[in-house]
C-alpha cells in the first residue's frame, strides 16, 4: 500500500529546519531601515514621585534622538482616563501606563525612554541621566505582610457541605505551603519594532503569543481602525505566559516612533525581563484534610493570598483543584490578594494549578503516611466519578490509567515503605507521585485554506507558536483529514491580517485552532468531491460518499485521479475556503472539560549534604487524542523541566531595605540546567475526548508542569523523611548544617 | 601584519575607553555637579575591522563599544546567533572563533580583527545540513528554537574538544547552555548520536 509522508509515521517539527539554520526570525530580528534604538532608563526607588530629570548630558551625548519621559510623552488616546466629552474611556490601556506620568509604582519600573541611532549610543546616553526623586514608604515584603488580615483583599470564597467538617474528621493533616516569585525568564527578550507609515498606519513586529489582541490592543492606543494595525510574529522564543499581553516595551516603542517619525525597536535586557514582564505571584496556602480510617475525605479547606501589585489586581485560580479533582463532599475554599509596591504578576505556565497543587499534592501525600496506604491507593479511593463540584460528568478522565502505567514505567514496587528506609550507591532512596489537572476547552477561531494547482495546501491563521509545535500539529490535523501528505502542506501564522486565531494560552490552541483545520478541511473535501462529480468524467455516477481524497488525487474504486489534473479540468488555479469555529459547543457545557496528568519521580538524597539528585521522572498524562507525538512529548519533557525548577531551584529575592530585586539574571536566578536532567519518560493515554472538538485532543502545555513539585516533594519526603513546604527545596531545608 | 593591526587597535581602544570609562562610571550625582561642556562624552571610537565570517571576507567600521554579537546581529544581519542576556550567563550567542567556541556577548567585535569566525548560518552546505543540525531536527531536540543555534555551536565544540564520551560527561560540558522550554533530554540525544556516529564534524 502506499505510503503517505508523516501520517504513518511521526515527522519532525514543521519548523525545525528554520530553527537549526538561524533562519528563524524573531521579532527583534527583522531588517527595518533607518531604525533607532530605545532603551528604558528604570527607577532607583520603589515607591514615590519623580521630581526632575536632568537630560542635558544625554540629549547632547552622541547620536541622541530623543528621551521620551513623563515630561514630554506625547498624548495617547488609550492612555487618556477621560473621553472628550469627559465621560470614562471604554477602552484605556490596561496596566501601567508607561512614561505617562511621573508615579512610580515599583523598583525599577521604567521612567524616561532614551532613543538613540544606535544601540550603543542609547546605552551611553542612558547612564547620563540624573533623576530626582521624592521617595516613600513602601511595601514589598509578602511573608511578613500576609499575617496583617487588614492588607488583603477579599477574592472569592467557596463552600460545600458542612462547613465544620474538617473538625469532626477523625483523621487529620494540615500544613502551610509558601512559594517565592518564580519568573517566565524565556530565552528570547521581550522585543517590540514600531514602524509607523503616516500617523494612523502602524506595523509592530512584536514578541506575543495573541498577534490579533495585540492588534486590537494597540488600534485602542492610538484610536486607529484595526485594519491600520499590522502586528507580526513569525517566531517566538519562550513564553510561557509572559507574552499572553503587551508589556512596557510595546507603547513605548509605538510612542516613540510616531515621535520621531522613524522605526523604534526596544529589547528589554535580561535583568529587566525580570521584572517588567510578570511573574508567577508569592504565595502562602492554607490547607487541611480530613479523612475516614479507610482513607475516604471527609473535608478540605484550602486557603491561599497570593502577590499582586497595588496598581493592578491579578488573580489565578490556585485553590479550584481543591474543589473537583477528588470527592469529597465538604470542601471550603478561599483566596485573598496582598496588594505591594511590586511590578504586577501574570499567568505563568499551570497558571494557579502549578501553586495549589502542591499543596492539595503533597497534603495527600501526608495523609497517605499517616494512613499507612499507597500514595497511588488513597487517590484511587477517592477517584471522582463525576465533576464533585459541577455534579457535570467528565468529557473524558483517564487518570487510572495513568496510575498504573506511571506505577509500572518507574518501578512503585521498588518505593520504601518507611521514608529514609532505603538506600542506593550511599544515597538515601525516594519515590513520590502527584497529579496535576487544568481546565480544558476550545475557543473561536478562523482558519483559510488555499489549494494550489500543484497541490500545495496552505493553511493560515493569525496565530504564534511559542515552541509548542503549532505548526507542526496543525499541518498533521490536515494531513490525517484529508490523507495528504505533511510535505505538501503549509501553515502560515503570526501575522495579524490572517484569518483571526486565538491567542496562544491555557493549553487551548490544539483544541481551537485544530477545530477550524478541521473544519476547512472538511469543506475543502466536499469541495474537490463535488468538483471531481462535476468536472471527472470517471466520477459523474459516482455518489459523493464514495469519493475519496488521497495523497493530493481523488480516488474512487479503480479510478485515481490526480488533484491537480481536476482542477486544470475545472479551470481553476487556485481553491480558497475559509472556515470559523464557534467555539465551545452546547454538548460541551453539559460537561466537565479537563486534562490530567500524573508525575513519577525517584530521588537520591546525600545522607549527609542532603544534595538532592533527581534519578528518574515518569510523567504520564491523559490529553486527549495527541496529534503530534514528537511534540507533545517534547512538551511533556519542557514541563518537568519546568516542574524541576519550580521543586528546587528558582526563586525570585527582594532586598526589602530598597524594593529592589537583587538576584535579576540567569547568574543569581537559578533555572534548571543540562546537569539537572534526569532520564525521563513520556506516557500517553492517547484516547481522544469525544465531547471537547471533533479531533479529541485536550491540552498539554499546562498539565506537563502542574503537580511535577509536589511529586519530587514527595520522593524526598520518601527519601528523607524530612516535609519541605517551603518551596525550592533546599539541603539546608532538608537539615543540612555547612555553609 | 595581522597581528600588528590587532595589537595596534587594541592599545588604541584601551586609550579611548579609559576616557570613556570616566564618564559612564562616574556617579550620577558628581555627572550632575560637573559643568554641562564637561560631561557631554566624546564620540565613540570608530575602528575598522576585518574578518572572515562564514568563509566571507567582511570589512566593517564597528564601534568601540559593539560586542561581536551585536556587530553579528546589527551591522551584519547574522540573527542566528541569538542575545538571551548579554552577559555570558545562557550561552544562546555562542560563535566559533578560530574555531573556538565563544559567548559572542563578551567579545568586542573590534577584537575580533584578523579573525574567522563561524555562526550557526555557517553550518550548513547548502540545503545539506551539518550532521549535529540533522540530529537536532531528527530527536526534537528543540520547541521555540531561540537557545537553539547556541546549543548546537556549544555541541559541535563538545564533540571536537572529545568532551561526548557519556551522557553525564556531555551534560557537563553542555551547562552553560540554558533552555528554558526544557529540551535538554533530546539536546543530548542529538549530540551524543553525532558522537556514536563518528561523523566528521
Amino acid at each position: 500500500m502506499e505510503k503517505i509522508i508523516g501520517i504513518e509515521n511521526d515527522s519532525p517539527r514543521a519548523d525545525a529546519v528554520e530553527k537549526v539554520t538561524g533562519r528563524a526570525k524573531y521579532a527583534a530580528e527583522h531588517r527595518v531601515d533607518n531604525i533607532a534604538y530605545g532603551v528604558f532608563v528604570c527607577s532607583t526607588i520603589a515607591k514615590g514621585t519623580v521630581l526632575s530629570i536632568e537630560e542635558g548630558p544625554a540629549r547632547a551625548a552622541e547620536g541622541v534622538l530623543d528621551i521620551i519621559s513623563y515630561k514630554n510623552c506625547p498624548t495617547t488616546p488609550g492612555y487618556e482616563p477621560l473621553l472628550t466629552d469627559g465621560s470614562k474611556n471604554p477602552k484605556q490601556w490596561w496596566g501601567l501606563k508607561v512614561l505617562h506620568d511621573n508615579i512610580v509604582r515599583f523598583y525599577g519600573q521604567p521612567v524616561a525612554l532614551v532613543v538613540a541611532d544606535s544601540l550603543e549610543n542609547a546605552n551611553a546616553a542612558a547612564q547620563l541621566l540624573s533623576i530626582q526623586y521624592q521617595a516613600e514608604a513602601f511595601e514589598t515584603d509578602f511573608n511578613t505582610l500576609r499575617k496583617d488580615a487588614t492588607k488583603l483583599k477579599p477574592s472569592g470564597n467557596y463552600s460545600r457541605g458542612k462547613a465544620n467538617a474538617i473538625e469532626e474528621a477523625l483523621v487529620k493533616v494540615e500544613g502551610e505551603y509558601t512559594i517565592p516569585v518564580e519568573v517566565h525568564s524565556p530565552m528570547e527578550l521581550q522585543a517590540t519594532i514600531a514602524v509607523w507609515e503616516g500617523d494612523d498606519k502602524l506595523t509592530v513586529y512584536d514578541k506575543t503569543q495573541g498577534p490579533k489582541s495585540m492588534q486590537g490592543t494597540l488600534a485602542r492606543l492610538f484610536a486607529i481602525p484595526d485594519k491600520n494595525v499590522r502586528v507580526i510574529v513569525n517566531y517566538v522564543g519562550g513564553a510561557f505566559g509572559n507574552a499572553l499581553r503587551g508589556w512596557h516595551n510595546v507603547p513605548a516603542a509605538c510612542i516613540a516612533a510616531k515621535k520621531l517619525k522613524r522605526p523604534v525597536k526596544v529589547v528589554l535586557t535580561r535583568p529587566q525581563m525580570f521584572n517588567l514582564t510578570g511573574y508567577r505571584p508569592q504565595s502562602w496556602q492554607e490547607i487541611k484534610i480530613g479523612a475516614a480510617p479507610d482513607g475516604k475525605f471527609t473535608s478540605i479547606v484550602h486557603n491561599a493570598i497570593s502577590m499582586t501589585a497595588r496598581y493592578e489586581d491579578f488573580r489565578e485560580g490556585i485553590v479550584n483543584a481543591s474543589r473537583f479533582l477528588y470527592a469529597c463532599d465538604n470542601v471550603q475554599t478561599s483566596y485573598r490578594l496582598l496588594p505591594l509596591d511590586v511590578s504586577v504578576p501574570t499567568w505563568m505556565r499551570g497558571p494557579g494549578e502549578a501553586t495549589g497543587c502542591f499543596a492539595l499534592e503533597s497534603s495527600i501525600d501526608d495523609l497517605a503516611y499517616q494512613l499507612k496506604m499507597d500514595p497511588v491507593a488513597i487517590r484511587l479511593k477517592n477517584f471522582p466519578e463525576v465533576n464533585p463540584e459541577s455534579k457535570l460528568p467528565w468529557s473524558s478522565n483517564y487518570l487510572k490509567d495513568c496510575y498504573e502505567k506511571g506505577k509500572e514505567l518507574i518501578g512503585w514496587s521498588n518505593r520504601p515503605q518507611t521514608p529514609g528506609s532505603k538506600k542506593e550507591e550511599g544515597m538515601l532512596v525516594g519515590y513520590g507521585m502527584a497529579n496535576g489537572v487544568f481546565g480544558a476547552s476550545r475557543g473561536q477561531a478562523s482558519v483559510r485554506a488555499i489549494l494550489q494547482e500543484n497541490g500545495t495546501l496552505i493553511l493560515q491563521s493569525a496565530v504564534s507558536d511559542m515552541g509548542p509545535g503549532t505548526t507542526t500539529a496543525m499541518i498533521k490535523i490536515a494531513a490525517e483529514n484529508l490523507q495528504w501528505p505533511v510535505d505538501r502542506i503549509k501553515f502560515t501564522l503570526g501575522d495579524s491580517d490572517l484569518p483571526p486565531g486565538p491567542t496562544q494560552g491555557g493549553s487551548t490552541t490544539t483544541s481551537t485552532l485544530g477545530t477550524a483545520v478541521h473544519l476547512v478541511c472538511e469543506a475543502l473535501k466536499k469541495s474537490l468531491q463535488e468538483l471531481a462529480q462535476l468536472h471527472l468524467e470517471e466520477f459523474k455516477n459516482v455518489e459523493v460518499k464514495n469519493i475519496e481524497i488521497k495523497n493530493v488525487s481523488i480516488v474512487s474504486g479503480g479510478i485515481n485521479v490526480a488533484v491537480a489534473e481536476l482542477m486544470k479540468k475545472a479551470q481553476k488555479p487556485s481553491i480558497e475556503i475559509t472556515k470559523d469555529s464557534q467555539g465551545t459547543s452546547a454538548q460541551e457545557l453539559k460537561h466537565a472539560t479537563n486534562s490530567f496528568s500524573c508525575h513519577f519521580v525517584k530521588v537520591h538524597v546525600h545522607p549527609k549534604t542532603m544534595e538532592i539528585k533527581i534519578k528518574e521522572v515518569v510523567t504520564t498524562a491523559d490529553a486527549g487524542k495527541i496529534i503530534s507525538e514528537n511534540t507533545a512529548r517534547s512538551q511533556m519533557l519542557g514541563g518537568v523541566v519546568g516542574g524541576i525548577g519550580m521543586a528546587l531551584k528558582e526563586e525570585l529575592t527582594f532586598d526589602h531595605s530598597t524594593g529592589q530585586i537583587i538576584n535579576a539574571s540567569f547568574a543569581g536566578y537559578r533555572v534548571p540546567l543540562h546537569t539537572d536532567i534526569p532520564k525521563t519518560t513520556v506516557w500517553f493515554v492517547n484516547k481522544p475526548d469525544p465531547i471537547i472538538n471533533p479531533i479529541g485532543a485536550k491540552g498539554l502545555g499546562e498539565i506537563a508542569l502542574i503537580g511535577l513539585a509536589a511529586a519530587i516533594s514527595n520522593a524526598i519526603y520518601n527519601a528523607t523523611g524530612k516535609r519541605v513546604r517551603d518551596l525550592p527545596i533546599t539541603p539546608k531545608k532538608l537539615g543540612f548544617k555547612g555553609k | 601584519m595581522e597581528k600588528y593591526c590587532y595589537q595596534n587597535s587594541r592599545r588604541d581602544f584601551l586609550r579611548k575607553s579609559g576616557t570613556l570609562a570616566a564618564f559612564y562610571l562616574a556617579p550620577t550625582v558628581l555627572v550632575k555637579a560637573l559643568p554641562l561642556e564637561s560631561v557631554i562624552p566624546m564620540p565613540a571610537p570608530k575602528e575598522k575591522i576585518k574578518l572572515i565570517v562564514n568563509g566571507v571576507e567582511r570589512t566593517a567600521e564597528v564601534d568601540s563599544r559593539s560586542t561581536l554579537l551585536d556587530f553579528l546581529r546589527e551591522q551584519l544581519g547574522l540573527t542566528g546567533t541569538k542575545k538571551g542576556c548579554a552577559m555570558g550567563q545562557c550561552g544562546a550567542c555562542i560563535v566559533h572563533i578560530d574555531g573556538k567556541r565563544m559567548n559572542s556577548c563578551l567579545s568586542l567585535a573590534l577584537f575580533n580583527n584578523g579573525k574567522t569566525v563561524t555562526t550557526i548560518e555557517g553550518l550548513a552546505n547548502g540545503d545539506e545540513l551539518h550532521p549535529l543540525q540533522e540530529a537536532f531536527v531528527v530527536n526534537d531536540a528543540m520547541q521555540c528554537g531561540y537557545c537553539t543555534p547556541g546549543q548546537i555551536m556549544s555541541g559541535i565544540a563538545c564533540i571536537r574538544e572529545k568532551k561526548a564520551g557519556s551522557r553525564e560527561d556531555i551534560q557537563r560540558y553542555m551547562s552553560g547552555n540554558i533552555c528554558r522550554c526544557g529540551a535538554y533530554q533530546n539536546i543530548v540525544d542529538a549530540i551524543a548520536s553525532v558522537q556514536a556516529s563518528g561523523k566528521p564534524v
